[in-house]
């Protein structure tokens, strides 16, 4: 079964386990989603599923989006998402919840971070700026220098790319990797993931099944199964 | 039901029964009864102090207890609905007329003590 569910992030609490253990929770509304669309190698090249979430007023809709999702036998959903799959396991129409979750330890969960707006260098980046005193003058929280206008690229008139500068920071897509599955609620479609998850409150979330494991949390999935 | 009510019902069944903590208020010297998991072995050490200050609520409900420790003052931030908290006595009733005793921390020697409320009004530690 197909495991990656929409959802939104409803916000943090805390949880205690059974020996007193306190824990972060992120908790998450994930799914039902629905199958809106199924892509095979015949007819698309490659195999992969679309799923939808949360429904939204046909009037806020569009005519190619209820079209979209009246194929599935679906109301018209507000987002929608494609998952590459080796194998099609599911039919369009079908319902995905967060049952899919239980034999999972981990999950990544894909967001949009916070819009921090236009930064320096020091919150942009971690530059350490300049010094406090000792002849410092309107300059301490600039980057300092930026090194010569030929470094790295033999010689130039400008700048290396990705040279790191102030600019805006935040408001980009931003994967938490590898968050342990604390509870999983069936009945009001929640998912409690230990630790922070990228965006606002009620921000759209998408979450899968963790893709990379570090050495420490392999052992713990395999522990848990 | 709303995000905020979600969280709540999330956190409900891990609450204590409503009427736990209703027997302490802000300014008392209590004793905070801890488990200590040590490996295998558990015990329960009692913390004795000033309740200073009282945060949060639901699941996040927290207060701030002070004591004197080798004329050293040290302040322990209790979460109260976790499950090592096994229980919390009374052991003065101080007289409190503020909601946080932060002014405390800035007391030395005999200045610390609180009024005592339910003897009279006489000085207690």
């Amino acid at each position: 079964m197909a495991s990656a569910l929409l959802g939104r992030k409803l916000g943090m609490t805390r949880y205690f386990t059974e020996e007193g253990v306190n824990i972060p929770v992120t908790v998450i509304q994930a799914g039902p989603c629905v199958v809106t669309q199924v892509k095979t190698e015949e007819t698309d090249g490659y195999s992969a599923i679309q799923i939808g979430y949360e429904d939204i007023n046909a009037r806020r809709s569009t005519m190619p989006v209820i079209g979209h999702d009246h194929k599935a036998g679906a109301s018209p959903k507000r987002f929608h998402r494609e998952l590459r799959t080796e194998e099609v396991d599911v039919e369009l129409g079908d319902t995905i919840t967060v049952e899919c979750f239980e034999d999972v330890p981990f999950v990544d969960i894909c967001g949009r971070s916070k819009g921090k707006g236009f930064q320096g260098g020091m919150k942009r980046h971690n530059f350490a700026g300049l010094e406090a005193s000792h002849g410092v003058k309107r300059r301490h929280r600039s980057v300092g220098s930026i090194g010569g206008h030929s470094a790295n690229l033999g010689t130039g008139p400008k700048l290396k790319k990705g040279k790191r500068m102030p600019g805006h920071m935040g408001d980009e897509n931003v994967t938490a990797r590898s968050l342990e599955i604390i509870a999983i609620d069936t009945d009001r479609d929640l998912i409690l993931v230990k630790g922070t998850v990228p965006g606002p409150n009620n921000a759209s979330v998408f979450v899968r099944p963790s893709v990379r494991l570090n050495r420490v949390k392999t052992t713990a999935a395999r522990k848990k199964k | 039901m709303n995000r905020q009510e979600i969280l709540e019902a999330v956190t409900q069944d891990q609450l204590k029964p409503a009427g736990e903590f209703s027997n302490f208020s802000v300014g008392d010297t209590i004793d905070v009864h801890v488990q200590i998991i040590e490996g295998e072995k558990e015990r329960i050490q009692v913390y004795q102090g000033v309740l200073i200050a009282e945060k949060g609520r639901g699941i996040n409900r927290t207060i701030t207890v002070r004591r004197i420790v080798a004329n050293e003052g040290v302040e322990r931030i209790f979460p109260l609905h976790s499950p090592r908290i096994v229980k919390i006595e009374v052991v003065r009733r101080g007289d409190a007329r503020r909601a946080k005793l932060y002014f405390l921390r800035n007391r030395v020697g005999k200045a610390r003590r609180l009024r005592d409320q339910r003897r009279g009004l006489k000085h207690v530690n």
